[in-house]
């Protein structure tokens, strides 16, 4: 083979299959979506992509003139640098005005210097480390941080005569940031945290913890733990060691209850009271909608859950920032537009703060019941305007 | 007078002729090409001990993964020189690759795999509760680079990364086919055919193993601190299971023991991982593992002895035919 056969039979194809033609109209407004939608995260991805869809179903695809496409991107897990790259090639290549999605911290954060460099817009729709938004002026964030659903589970407790607390956390980034949270909003409300455990990640063996709390006769037990089985499991130990008949409370952050998984941890979760800023049981008009638009673009296949009403969100306030623009995607005025938006979100009144461009929003505490042969998040008390405490 | 081993033939030359063309013909693709490079420098450096010293690693990215945080911390720390940054990364990984590599040498095959995975483990979990210097599962941001001899700046578009990155990989792919080409390289090549008859003509096996090890992950290390830099930002899967499980199957795809088949291998994956998730963002997995399969059924040992076996089987019928039928039918 020479040279120029190589050119001819093998470059020449390879080039041809590799350029997509960027299609370039002007009547509309591209939003590159970077999510995880493979691997063990890519119910991530999902939630974030019906949430985005139920939005557009309710409100149509165009607002100011222009029509809404999303361009979906799959970083395929925690992987930084596939992400930044996703988020450039959006940017240079499909010619995104937007940057959309983000499921995990690390991605939002390798990704937040192109936002800064290309001036666009970059809204967060889950990633919930504090520090994000500090990454770029551009990035605006819709969902939450641990914080600001750990502190007013603090604040209940302390209120309603809980005053010794043990804290057991899973022994992962999230899991001691919630335990922080918990415990210097706690003290500062003047409880005493007796114990603490920082409990394995992986195939976690709960009963020589559980039965340490119960040695320490806490009045209340705060839980931080990855959603799904491992709930289920330290509940059923939590019930079968007789801790729930001494009296003590179990009390968590509102992720270990899911809405997206919580019909399938079935009886042993009953009781359970949480703090978390959505809940699918919340009774609004809002949330109505939202989630009648969820059953249809996802077939009920996926129970929606506060990441889908965060995406829900997302479009929303894009939306809104996009007639207050008349159209116009330039980053610094959809930032202006977006400071300090009021949304009527499925979650309850929302607000982005004009400073931090991060989300103010009601913290509800909430019990888990059954409610018409279902378990729901009941919300029964609530911390109004919370700002994230890990920026204050 | 260069010995024949050392001539570049018509097609390693045209190989490396395809991404200077890429680089013009996609303009669009330059990061992507920067990534595929750094696989490819990853794999390079895999192959090195796969390939040539017959050592199976489940936990390569350990050096992939220091390289990066050395080059990440250095500029995190105010030096963003990218050169140096290189430098320090792989003197940092030949330093681990050097302490390990007592671990190695000592085990078989099943003892090496387990060695090896478990330092990569522990590297990672090191990482994750040094979470103040590394920034731990959130990673570790804010790595401005410097522009490369104070001119060119890492932008949008992905040239300077594009460039660099084929520069350091041609650079090091040039240094190890010397290498391999050298008596060193035959000793190794000895090694690995017939690893209790070495010592009979006077080799140590041991140092041998010690210094390809060193190497590799040395080589490793520049892959990684290249990514810190292309990115300039540190994640903590620079040290996962993940990377080094694909990075053996990159290997293992384009065939290992050529040196050319890392980087083919790293390209196609690669290739194909990006073109089938621009497909559809959800299951393209299916698709990678499917083509995977078919892969290891049908081309056994990698593309590379693939192609080889068919442009030998086709230079073989051309010559049948030009020869006459008394020729062929003699010896």
């Amino acid at each position: 083979m020479n040279v120029r056969s190589i050119l001819r039979n093998v470059v020449v194809p390879i080039a041809c299959m590799l350029v997509a033609v960027p299609a370039l109209a002007q009547g509309t407004v591209k939003l590159g979506m970077v999510g995880e939608f493979s691997g063990p995260f890519a119910e991530y991805g999902q939630q974030m992509m019906n949430g985005i869809k139920a939005y557009m179903k309710v409100h149509g695809d165009t607002v100011a003139g222009k029509k809404i496409e999303i361009i979906q991107k799959d970083t395929t897990g925690p992987a930084p640098d596939v992400a930044k790259r996703l988020a450039q090639e959006l940017v240079t290549r499909d010619g995104a005005d937007m940057l959309i999605g983000f499921g995990l911290t690390p991605n939002a954060m390798a990704a937040a210097p192109v936002a800064t460099e290309a001036k666009k817009a970059m809204v967060i729709m889950n990633a919930a480390t504090s520090i994000i938004t500090t990454k770029s002026p551009y990035i605006v964030r819709v969902s939450m941080t641990l914080p600001q659903v750990a502190t007013p589970m603090a604040e209940w407790a302390a209120k309603n005569g809980i005053k010794r607390v043990y804290t057991a956390v899973s022994d992962y980034g999230p899991g001691l940031d919630a335990e922080a949270a918990f415990t210097k909003a706690f003290k500062a409300a003047g409880g005493e945290v007796v114990g603490s455990v920082h409990m394995p990640l992986k195939n976690p063996e709960f009963a020589p913890f559980i039965q340490r709390i119960k040695d320490a006769k806490p009045q209340a037990v705060f839980l931080f733990l990855p959603a799904g089985e491992q709930g289920v499991a330290f509940m059923k130990g939590f019930k079968e060691r007789g801790l729930a008949d001494e009296g003590i409370k179990l009390i968590a952050t509102g992720d270990i209850t899911d809405d997206g998984v919580l019909q399938s941890m079935g009886d042993s979760v009953l009781g359970l009271v949480t703090s978390f800023h959505y809940s699918a049981a919340h009774d609004s008009p809002e949330n109505k909608a939202f989630l009648k638009a969820y059953g249809e673009v996802s077939g009920g296949k996926l129970a929606p859950n506060f990441m889908a009403a965060a995406a829900y969100d997302g479009m929303a306030a894009i939306y809104a920032a996009l007639k207050a623009t008349n159209g116009s995607t330039d980053g610094d005025k959809i930032l202006a537009a977006m400071k300090g938006m009021k949304i009527d979100s499925p979650r309850g009144p929302l607000m982005i703060d004009p400073e931090t461009r991060d989300a103010v929003q009601t913290i509800y505490i909430r019990k888990v019941e059954k409610v018409n042969g279902k378990l729901e998040n009941v919300e029964f008390d609530k911390f109004p305007d919370q700002k994230d405490p890990g920026k204050m | 007078m260069t010995p024949p081993r050392e001539r570049w033939s018509a097609i390693e030359i045209a190989f490396w002729i395809v991404p200077v063309v890429a680089y013009f013909a996609l303009p669009t693709f330059r990061t992507f090409g920067s990534q595929v490079f750094v696989a490819g420098l990853f794999a390079l450096s895999l192959d090195l001990i796969l390939g040539y010293a017959r050592i199976v690693s489940l936990g390569h990215a350990a050096f992939f993964g220091l390289g990066a945080y050395t080059a990440g911390l250095l500029a995190h720390h105010g030096f963003g020189e990218p050169l140096s940054g290189l430098a320090a990364g792989a003197v940092v990984a030949a330093l681990a690759g050097a302490a390990t590599s007592v671990l190695i040498v000592r085990g078989q095959d099943l003892t090496r795999l387990i060695v090896t995975l478990g330092v990569g483990l522990m590297l990672y979990e090191v990482a994750n509760r040094a979470a103040s210097i590394t920034g731990g599962v959130d990673g570790l941001s804010e790595v401005p680079m410097w522009p490369i001899f104070g001119v060119f700046r890492f932008g949008l578009d992905g040239s300077t990364a594009y460039v660099y990155s084929l520069v350091v990989l041609f650079a090091v792919f040039v240094l190890m086919r010397r290498v391999v080409r050298s008596p060193f390289g035959l000793s190794l090549r000895g090694v690995r055919e017939g690893e209790r008859r070495m010592p009979a003509i006077g080799v140590s096996v041991t140092r041998k193993l010690v210094i390809v090890y060193t190497l590799g992950a040395a080589i490793a290390g520049i892959a990684g601190a290249l990514l810190a830099q292309t990115t300039q930002f540190v994640g903590i899967d620079v040290l996962g299971f993940q990377r080094s499980a694909d990075i053996l199957i990159m290997l293992v795809v384009g065939g290992a023991g050529y040196l050319y088949g890392g980087i083919v291998g790293a390209a196609i994956f690669m290739i194909l991982q990006d073109r089938l998730a621009s497909l559809s963002a959800a299951y393209w997995q299916f698709w990678l593992g499917l083509l995977l399969v078919l892969l290891v059924l049908f081309a056994r040992g990698g593309l590379i002895p693939l192609a080889e076996g068919l442009s030998r089987r086709l230079r073989d019928r051309r010559a049948k035919r030009g020869r006459g039928p008394q020729e062929a039918g003699g010896g």
